[in-house]
Order: C-alpha cells, then sequence, then structure tokens
C-alpha cells in the first residue's frame, strides 16, 4: 500500500472546522450507549481546550432516524431541523455542532437540499413560524463533534498522559477505525479525509501514538445498516454484516476500534458478545474480544481520565485489555460503583473479564 | 502568397490535417507541446480491431506530414490567441508570434485520472495500473506485478471516468470496451496460463470488427465477461488485490481476490484544450470538449471564425474517425480561405 496516495486524497478532501463558540447538539442514542463520551467531550472542550460549547434544554432529537426509517416524513424533519437552528440563533450561536452522525448527515443533506430548492427552504421557514412562531438563521459553519477533536487533536497529544502505544513492546496500538455512513459517504467533500480513505480518525489516532489497519473489509457496514437492525426480520443480516467485518480484521491482530458514530460502536461492541454466545468466538488476540471505543473515549483515555468515568463499564466487550497495554491504572473494584458508591448492576458474561 | 494555418496539436489528428493542408499548398505551422509528435499513439502497442502495429500508423502520420512544408513547433504551448478582423493571431510560450489565417485546434483528450474514482484504489494499492501503464507493459514486453511475478488472475474494469456522474462524465468514452477485449487477448497471448476477468457496464462493439473481436475473447482466449461495477478494491493480508462487484446478470454479489486490477481510464477534454478554450473564447459543451457549430453537419466548426476542430478534441473518437475528422477539418479550411476572404 502507497501511504502517499492516501495523502494526496487527503489533501482533496479538508474542510473548515470552527475553532470556538459551538452550538452543541446532543445525540438521541449516544447517552444510552456510550454514556460518558459525551460528558467526555464537553469536558474536554471546556476544560482542556477552553472553548465556549453552549447547550440549550429545549434541542430535541433531530428525528434523523425516524427520517432514515420512513416513519417521519422529510418536510416533517426539515421542521425540526429548522427548529433546532432558531435555538442556535437566539442564543447568539453560529457553529452547529452535533454529537450524533445521523444528525450531522441529515442538516448535511438538509442544507444541501435548501442550497438547491431555495423554495422548500421558505416554505420549511413559514412552515415553522406557523407552528413556533419561531425564525432561524442557517449555521455559518457545521462540523461534526469528530471533526472538532480532529481539529485539536495536536493539542489533546500535547496534555496526553497516555500514548497509543504497547507499553510492553514499545509498538503502536494496532488500531482498526470505523466510520459513520452519515459522515461522508452522502457528502464526501464535508468528511475529513473523503469517503473512501476518512482521516478523521485515522488522524486522531496517529497523533496519539497508534496505528491504523487498513482491511478488506473496512468500508464494510458495522452492522446497524438501520433497517438491518430496526427490521426485527433483518437482525441476521445485521450481525452477519459485523461478523464479516470482525473475520476480515482478526488477521492484523488488531488491539482496539474507534468510530464517531452512535450506530457503529454499540453493534461493533455488542455482537462481538453476541457471536461469542452464539459460536464461542472472539476476534481479539489471547482469547479476548477487540475493544470498541468512541473518539471521545479514546480522548478521554489518553488524557489519564478515570476509564470509569469516561462509562467504559458499559461496553459489553471489556477495554481492561487495551488499558494493560497502555498501562492506564484502574481500579476493579470501582469499576461497578457509582460515584456516590452505589454499586450498579452487574452485566454478565462479559467478554475480556 | 499562399495563406498560412496554423494547426493545434500534433498528435494523429493534428499530423493528418497539417500534412494534408501542406500538401494542397497552404503555408503550416504544426504545434507540439511536447518534443515529439505522435501524441497518445506514442503510448499505444499495439490497435484494435486488426492490432497492427501503432508505430505502422505513426509512421504514416509521418510520412504525410514530413512532405511538404509544415513548420514543426514542439515544445510549444499557447498564451494568447486572438482574433482580429481578417486573422488570427497566436503567441507562443516561445515568444513567437504566428499570424494565421485559419487554425485547427486538434488539441485531442487527456486520459482520465484513474485516481479520482478512490474507490479502485489507483496509487495506494500496488498492482492496480490504467489501460496506458498495461501498453506500457506490452512494449516492455514484461506483464509483471510489482514485486517482479507474474498475475495469474487479472480484472479489468470498464467505463473508469466514463459513464459516470459521480466525477461528471455522464458520455461514454467510446473505445474502453474494445480496449479491453483487445488488452484482455493480449494478456491470453502473453500469459497462457492467466485468468481475465472484465467487468463492464454494457459491452459497447460499435466499431468494424469489434464485435468478432469480443466473440475471439471469449471463445478462444476464454476471457470471462461479468456485467456488473467494481464497487471497491482492497488488499488482503497477503497483500493481494480484494475486489467487490455486482454481478448483475447472476443477481448476486462477488467478492474475489486477483493480482492485478486494469482500469480503462476514459477520455477527456485535453487541459491544454481548455485552456486554449479559455483564450481564444471557443465554446465547450456539456461533455466538457470542444462544441461543435453542429452536431451533424457542422462538427468541425468552432464559434469563432476561422477556427475548425479535428479530432477527439470534440468528442472520444477511434483513430479511423479521427483521420477522417481531420481530412473534413482541412476541407472546411480550403472552404474558409478559397474565395480570399480576408
Amino acid at each position: 500500500m502507497n501511504i502517499e496516495g492516501k495523502k494526496a486524497i487527503w489533501k482533496d478532501y479538508q474542510k473548515e472546522i470552527a475553532d470556538d463558540k459551538y452550538y452543541y447538539v446532543r445525540s438521541c442514542v449516544r447517552q444510552n450507549f456510550f454514556p460518558g463520551s459525551e460528558t467526555a467531550f464537553l469536558k474536554i472542550m471546556r476544560e482542556e481546550l477552553k472553548k465556549d460549547v453552549y447547550e440549550h434544554p429545549c434541542h430535541t432529537s433531530c428525528s434523523g432516524i425516524g427520517y432514515h426509517s420512513d416513519i417521519v416524513p422529510v418536510e416533517t424533519t426539515m421542521t425540526i431541523v429548522a427548529r433546532q437552528f432558531a435555538i442556535m440563533t437566539e442564543a447568539g450561536y453560529e457553529n452547529l455542532l452535533p454529537s450524533c452522525i445521523t444528525s450531522f448527515g441529515l442538516y448535511t443533506e438538509i442544507l444541501d437540499t435548501w442550497h438547491h430548492f431555495p423554495e422548500i427552504e421558505e416554505k420549511i421557514r413559514v412552515q415553522l413560524k406557523k407552528a413556533t412562531g419561531r425564525e432561524f438563521n442557517k449555521p455559518k459553519n457545521l462540523a461534526h463533534a469528530s471533526d472538532v477533536i480532529y481539529k485539536f487533536r495536536k493539542e489533546i497529544a500535547a496534555k496526553a498522559k497516555f500514548k497509543l502505544i504497547n507499553k510492553n513492546t514499545g509498538e503502536p496500538l494496532k488500531v482498526v477505525d470505523h466510520i459513520g455512513c452519515h459522515y461522508a459517504k452522502m457528502f464526501p467533500s464535508k468528511g475529513v479525509g473523503g469517503a473512501e480513505y476518512p482521516f478523521v480518525l485515522t488522524g486522531m489516532i496517529e497523533e496519539w501514538g497508534g496505528q491504523i489497519i487498513d482491511y478488506p473489509e473496512r468500508r464494510h457496514c458495522c452492522g446497524f445498516g438501520f433497517r438491518q437492525y430496526l427490521v426485527q426480520a433483518n437482525r441476521g443480516f445485521s450481525i452477519a454484516c459485523s461478523k464479516e467485518k470482525f473475520e476480515s480484521m482478526k488477521p492484523y491482530k488488531p488491539d482496539m476500534i474507534i468510530t464517531n458514530c452512535p450506530g457503529c460502536p454499540m453493534f461493533l461492541d455488542r455482537w462481538q458478545y453476541v457471536i461469542n454466545e452464539m459460536e464461542g468466538k472472539r476476534y481479539g488476540q489471547n482469547g479476548e474480544g477487540i475493544p470498541v471505543f468512541t473518539y471521545e473515549e479514546v480522548a478521554g483515555l489518553v488524557l489519564g481520565y478515570n476509564p470509569w468515568d469516561l462509562g467504559l463499564q458499559m461496553h459489553q466487550t471489556d477495554c481492561e485489555p487495551v488499558l494493560d497495554k497502555i498501562g492506564i491504572e484502574y481500579s476493579p473494584e470501582d469499576k461497578y460503583n457509582t460515584k456516590i458508591n452505589v454499586e450498579y448492576s452487574k452485566n454478565h458474561n462479559l467478554i475480556n473479564v | 502568397m499562399s495563406k498560412h494555418v496554423v494547426v493545434i496539436g500534433g498528435g494523429v489528428a493534428g499530423l493528418e490535417a497539417a500534412g494534408r493542408l501542406s500538401k494542397v499548398g497552404f503555408e503550416v505551422s504544426l504545434l507540439e507541446k511536447e518534443d515529439k509528435t505522435g501524441g497518445h499513439l506514442n503510448n499505444w502497442y499495439k490497435l484494435f480491431p486488426d492490432r497492427r502495429s501503432s508505430s505502422e500508423v505513426n509512421e504514416y502520420l509521418d510520412r504525410i506530414s514530413i512532405n511538404g512544408q509544415v513548420k514543426l513547433l514542439t515544445n510549444t504551448t499557447i498564451e494568447k490567441f486572438s482574433r482580429n478582423k481578417t486573422n488570427l493571431t497566436i503567441l507562443t510560450n516561445n515568444g513567437e508570434e504566428l499570424v494565421a489565417d485559419a487554425v485547427i485546434v486538434a488539441t485531442g483528450f487527456d486520459l482520465f485520472k484513474s485516481s479520482r474514482k478512490e474507490e479502485y484504489g489507483y496509487g495506494i494499492y500496488d498492482n492496480v495500473i490504467t489501460s496506458a501503464e498495461l501498453e506500457e507493459m506490452f512494449w516492455k514486453n514484461n506483464i509483471a506485478l510489482v514485486n517482479g511475478k507474474e498475475p495469474e488472475k487479472i480484472g479489468i474494469v470498464h467505463c473508469v471516468g466514463s459513464r459516470d456522474e459521480k466525477v461528471g462524465n455522464l458520455y461514454c468514452s467510446k473505445l474502453c470496451c474494445v480496449t479491453a477485449v483487445k488488452q484482455a487477448i493480449e494478456i491470453r497471448e502473453y500469459l497462457p496460463e492467466s485468468k481475465v476477468f472484465c467487468f463492464y457496464m454494457d459491452m459497447r462493439m460499435g466499431g468494424a470488427y469489434y464485435e468478432e473481436l469480443y466473440r475471439e475473447a471469449q471463445e478462444k482466449w476464454g476471457v470471462s465477461f461479468i456485467r456488473g461495477k467494481v464497487s471497491e478494491a482492497g488488499e488482503s493480508f497477503d497483500n493481494k488485490l480484494v475486489i467487490k462487484v455486482e454481478d448483475t446478470l447472476a443477481g448476486r454479489p462477488l467478492k474475489m481476490e486477483l493480482d492485478m486490477l486494469v482500469l480503462m481510464a476514459g477520455m477527456e477534454m485535453s487541459e491544454g484544450g481548455k485552456k486554449i478554450a479559455a483564450l481564444g473564447g471557443l465554446n465547450t459543451g456539456e461533455n466538457k470538449f470542444f462544441a461543435a457549430a453542429d452536431h451533424h453537419f457542422g462538427s468541425n466548426v468552432s464559434n469563432v471564425e476561422g477556427v475548425f476542430y479535428a479530432g477527439t478534441c470534440t468528442a472520444p473518437m477511434n483513430i479511423t474517425e479521427t483521420i477522417s475528422h481531420a481530412r473534413a477539418a482541412v476541407s472546411e479550411v480550403m472552404e474558409y480561405l478559397k474565395d480570399d476572404r480576408k
């Protein structure tokens, strides 16, 4: 493989990412799936990078999952999105910063639609005004939260307490990156590095000491694919997709997986547990699973945050093998304790425990 | 005093036009940006459909253009191009000013840059090559992988940069299908143990003896033709190419390991042509090639008086069509200059 070829492509796909004063919109599902990620993001942005990140309690779901599942009509979705823009405008912000990849894709798609069909934008403005009395400005800058972490990856590296390096061998950790479909596949120019060889997560990993693996099923679906999971009868396809990826990456002996989508880490993490239950098969080294992380979790680990504050105890493929390789200290006893010393209910039969 | 005609581009069309113009008595200047004439023909080994050597055609073109009084200016590009009431003025990069009574633009085409189809991994994965690079291997009599070994399984992807909305080229480049068939046969001749797979959308064999060549590829050489586009190429753990295709006849997705992938790069308006279009105010069409005044009976005529087109600067053409088109351009110039219209 010729890395220079990839670099030439990456050069073509650089996007403008605002450097401060963000209006942050949370994901509907990430706080359930990976509950520490958004908290970690805000901590990194506000406390480490000293950035102005604003949140508003009236922000709602963007309805993207409903839209992509053919449940919510597109005009309704557009009006909901217009309301988010209105709240951002009222708060005095211009840089929209979604946490969710599907939201990011949806906002990008709607802005592009309005650009090509201004009459639709006008119609939505009228609908929003009638329904809520609100008016809005379109965001001046739209960047996904992973874009922003990518932008400040060097600043994070400068503050890092750990590197993504195996402390026993001195070798970089081998990392599989997986980008959400709605990040760049619909609009390659809106993703750092484009859709075919995305750089957004690769850039973070390389900056923090790790090494990205290029494997044949790199572009294959994580297993979510919306209909594959949301339609119950299709769930066999969902797990089959994830399995295809695991089989393909296994020979490269990955230490971990990093993702930037709500769905991808969920399915890559949970389906490993299910495959282990069904077939007794694990894809990591030494009979372990491959730990799966969000980019905020990885940033948090690099910065030395407590793994349990990052919510890593909620993973079904446990993260301890990676923590041990990096040399991050953690307290096994505290894993399921809350900060007020109440014990969470424990998962059973976890991989890597 | 004979009229002066400038021909821009020393490929097939330019050489043919310059030679013919010179033969009928015009003073001709032929401008070529490279250090020698011949254009893309210099890089091609054998030609379809009869697989004659490209050097035979090159020799013919040299002969016709050397005969007569063609003034050949190599390493020459155009910096200014303007028309006044009576003639056209061209300023070259060498500072030479040429005043012409008529100009034939024969700037040809550029091969589509295959790296723009990022999913095929050209420039990223070893052993993903273009049709032009395969011709180079034929010239060297050495079809080999980067590691020097002979490939056993070779895939050929049709329509790379053609009929592709994603890259902005809706048109068919017309020659890639038959080039793929020709190259598949040549690979099988050179490597009799190899397996060759062509991945196509439609087989467009619209030329004399093309269909026969296609049949020969299947019946005599056992080339497999699979109807479906390659969606992506990757690299396996042992450095083999892995491609994904939808076999639309079988109605199922296909994953295949290959040693080599050859991309049939399409034709695009040349960069030189784009520059001249901008300098001279020449119209281009939706396909970005020069737009002729009339598709049916004015395909050599431009929107600027005294400027004519020859060859693939107007649309993809094979060599036969290019030579015919160049001769038609000469005929237009003769018609234009016959009444001493200056």
